[in-house]
């Protein structure tokens, strides 16, 4: 019998686009305290601990330094994943399956309004021989790819506005978010792009924000008292890395991720078997290509789908009820914990306005954002 | 009481690039090699292995951002799960935990470890990108570097238990001797005590020749399940015990006579191995070397040597290759040379050819069966310990 793997404790900061008054050390701290109380755990409890962090959204080398104190982690083992938060999920995950660990925590968080110039940052990702000379800001590259989406899967810029409108909607109900807004398609068409054919409005905003996550074997889960919400499954994936030689219309990464997930979860018919998606919407064409991953569906049909209008809160495919990165905010690799909180919170029926009726099963599909093709995909259920 | 793990884990194969100070292969270029020659020793195709783990210290060495994703395709990472670990300089030993974790979880069978470090594009030295390694309120403006702390580190050591400077040296003596067999060595050197204590002074207590160099390298090791292990290789070597400590951000609240942190990590993959007596248990020890004394300290935390009596052990012959305890046979850092993370994977290499007696003029004697490679990290910070056994 496969152990059993819940998520028994959430803790996050509301995400801000600026936040002088905390140091990111003050964040984690506030989301590990809430995340302990919620799922009932003194430090000492905890058997393991992962954190996400990349060296140069923190401005310091070896991160790693600097995450034991405020987890409660010091001479503990701790260890960082320079990688997506569903990586490091995957991390605690796989530790606490094989016997080594009762009890894992994964965080990880955003200083975003630290970086003056994140473009610059991004730039840095490109491949130094052959894609840094062209000089190109990253955000083309997704515009790039945005063209391409939109070629093949034979639909207009009027799609990608609609993903807008309703995320940036569905987050003026959510605490936690930073960018709800009452938006219409026109307001999106009528902004200026980026790159052409990607529109500002389109592009997530950068916020700060930290996120904790208590994982425990359902057993202790049990016995600790928390609310858990199951496992049952977890994928990650990388395509190739350079520019040159990626399919560009579909993320191959993140369908690969979503079929180890559903593999693992027992899921033959998505669309059927999950009840919400929070799907990665960095920018707004990728939810489009992300929904169609998760849903195993050919290019173009996410898109149909979100035309059709079904994929609001109300409708009857919910995806990113949270308002996703477009409403929420956007914290680099912590995005996908955030996602998760989100849908553990959805699953356990404490979403509040946010609540999708009767919500049992849940996707999350996270990106690590330009250049990368790499993503996760994470199956929770209800217990 | 000790933990139940769900499945015993083995090494089925290793291969490492040359270690040298300015490779003209990329980074994507070393992963490919060091994976490709572990693959061959494990007589594993690349299409067999289901996910890949990427060790690498900072991306800052490099100038790339998210370098774990730049370095995917010559790692064998395309379209696969491929995860990247990172602990600093306890991340080449970390990555045989992060991969034994992927296997022992149930998740993956066959899974591909490679550490890769490609220091030599910081110029003029790789020295300059550790500043951005301190806390940069307190510590970076005192414009610190690694060469400073660390000789702070050996000056309360040998303050605290006596310790003479020749006592050191003879680490570099030993290890850079032990790396004259080793085919993938940097600085492999017959030297005498005197010869090491007349090279300058970088930091003074540390001379010249009691640093481990600057290099460019990887290494990989193959992992598979207990069933298809003894399927597909004639002598796994088994993964027996795992341990790792982080200590507090704050070194400087600390001893650092004795770095605690390695015990706890060493406590923890004792217990997993279900090792009570350490000093008779292990034949073979692969402690991390970057400084001389850094060996000394680290038998110490182990458990392997009385606080304070390693240098009297090492005097006594006790580390040498043929000696009770044979501590870095392969060279150590000092002598095969320090790409960060590669060079703690090249430790686990070491035990996998040691204990399958493939080490050829390093071969260790008397047929060991048990071998414990740690790598240590961070801001003094980490330990991370792997018992590797036959």
């Amino acid at each position: 019998m496969d152990q059993q793997v819940a998520i028994v404790g959430v803790g996050l900061t509301p995400l801000r686009s600026v936040s002088p008054e905390l140091s990111f050390r003050e964040m984690i701290f506030e989301a590990a305290t809430r995340a302990y109380a919620d799922a009932r755990v003194e430090p000492r409890d905890i058997d393991t601990f992962v954190c996400v962090a990349e060296d140069f959204h923190e401005g310091t080398s070896i991160t790693d330094e600097y995450t034991p104190d405020q987890l409660g982690a010091v001479r503990r083992p701790v260890q960082t994943i320079a990688g997506d938060g569903l990586q490091g999920l995957a991390a605690a995950y796989m530790l606490v399956r094989s016997g080594a660990a009762d009890v894992a925590v994964v965080e990880a968080h955003s200083k975003a309004s630290n970086i003056l110039h994140h473009e610059e940052v991004l730039a840095l990702a490109l491949d130094p021989t052959y894609e840094r000379p062209w000089r190109v800001t990253p955000h083309a590259v997704a515009a790039l790819e945005m063209r391409r989406y939109l070629h093949e899967a034979g639909v207009g810029p009027e799609v990608t506005a609609q993903v807008v409108v309703k995320n940036r909607r569905h987050a003026l109900a959510n605490p936690f978010a930073a960018y709800g807004a009452n938006l219409t398609v026109e307001d999106v068409l009528r902004d200026a792009p980026l790159a052409e054919p990607l529109r500002g409005l389109e592009v997530s905003q950068y916020a700060d924000g930290a996120v904790v996550l208590v994982l425990a074997t359902l057993e202790r889960a049990r016995a600790l008292g928390a609310q858990p919400v199951l496992i049952r499954g977890i994928g990650w994936a990388s395509d190739e890395p350079s520019l040159s030689g990626r399919p560009w219309a579909q993320a191959v990464y993140a369908r690969l991720a979503s079929e180890m997930a559903y593999h693992q979860a027992g899921i033959h018919s998505p669309g059927d078997e999950i009840d919400l998606f929070e799907v990665d919407d960095t920018y707004a064409y990728k939810e489009l290509q992300h929904l169609e991953a998760a849903l195993l569906l050919d290019v173009g049909e996410g898109a149909r789908l979100t035309a059709s209008g079904r994929t609001v809160r109300e409708g009857d495919r919910p995806v990113n009820p949270s308002g996703g990165s477009l409403g929420m905010g956007y914290g680099f690799d912590a995005s996908a914990l955030v996602r998760t909180a989100m849908a553990v919170l959805q699953l356990r029926g404490q979403a509040g306005p946010l609540q999708v009726p009767g919500a049992r099963t849940a996707a999350v599909l996270s990106w690590r954002g330009v250049p990368t093709t790499t993503g996760g995909a994470l199956v929770l259920r209800a217990v | 009481m000790p933990r139940r793990i769900r499945r015993r884990v083995a090494v089925v194969g290793a291969g490492m690039s040359l270690f040298m100070r300015r490779a003209l292969e990329t980074g994507k270029e070393l992963s490919y090699y060091a994976a490709s020659a572990a693959l061959d020793s494990a007589g594993v195709r690349r299409q067999d292995v289901q996910a890949v783990v990427m060790a690498t210290a900072p991306d800052a060495f490099d100038g790339i951002h998210m370098k774990g994703e730049y370095l995917s395709d010559g790692a064998g990472g395309w379209r696969k799960p491929y995860l990247r670990a990172y602990v600093g300089g306890g991340s080449g030993v970390f990555s045989i935990i992060s991969g034994w974790s992927m296997v022992a979880s149930g998740l993956f069978d066959i899974v591909l470890v490679v550490a890769e470090e490609k220091m030599s594009p910081t110029q003029p030295h790789p020295q300059a990108a550790f500043i951005n390694i301190f806390d940069h309120t307190i510590e970076r403006p005192l414009g610190p570097n690694l060469l400073w702390i660390f000789a702070l580190e050996q000056t309360r050591y040998m303050h605290t238990y006596g310790i003479r400077n020749e006592d050191i040296a003879l680490v570099s003596v030993k290890n850079k001797h032990n790396a004259l067999g080793h085919p993938a060595a940097q600085l492999g050197a017959d030297l005498t005590v005197k010869e090491v204590l007349a090279s300058e002074v970088v930091a003074w207590p540390v001379h010249r020749l009691m640093v481990s160099p600057v290099s460019d390298g990887a290494a990989a090791i193959v992992l598979a399940s207990e069933d298809v292990a003894k399927r597909i290789s004639p002598r796994p070597v088994w993964v027996e015990g795992v341990g790792w400590s982080l200590d507090t951000s704050y070194w400087g609240n600390r001893d650092l006579a004795y770095p605690r942190y390695v015990e706890d990590a060493a406590r923890m993959a004792y217990e997993m191995a279900g090792i009570t007596e350490p000093r008779k248990q292990i034949d073979v020890v692969e402690p991390y070397d970057p400084f001389a004394y850094k060996e000394l300290h680290h038998l110490e935390g182990l458990l392997l040597a009385d606080r304070g009596k390693a240098p009297e052990d090492l005097a006594n012959g006790r580390f040498d290759r043929d000696g009770e305890l044979p501590s870095s046979p392969s060279g150590g850092l000092l002598g095969v040379g320090n790409p960060i993370a590669a060079a703690g994977l090249m430790k686990i290499c070491e035990l996998f050819w040691q204990l399958r007696g493939e080490a050829g003029p390093r071969q260790v004697p008397n047929n060991p069966k048990r071998g414990l490679a740690q790598a240590w990290g961070d801001l003094m910070q980490i330990g991370t310990v792997a018992i590797l056994g036959v």
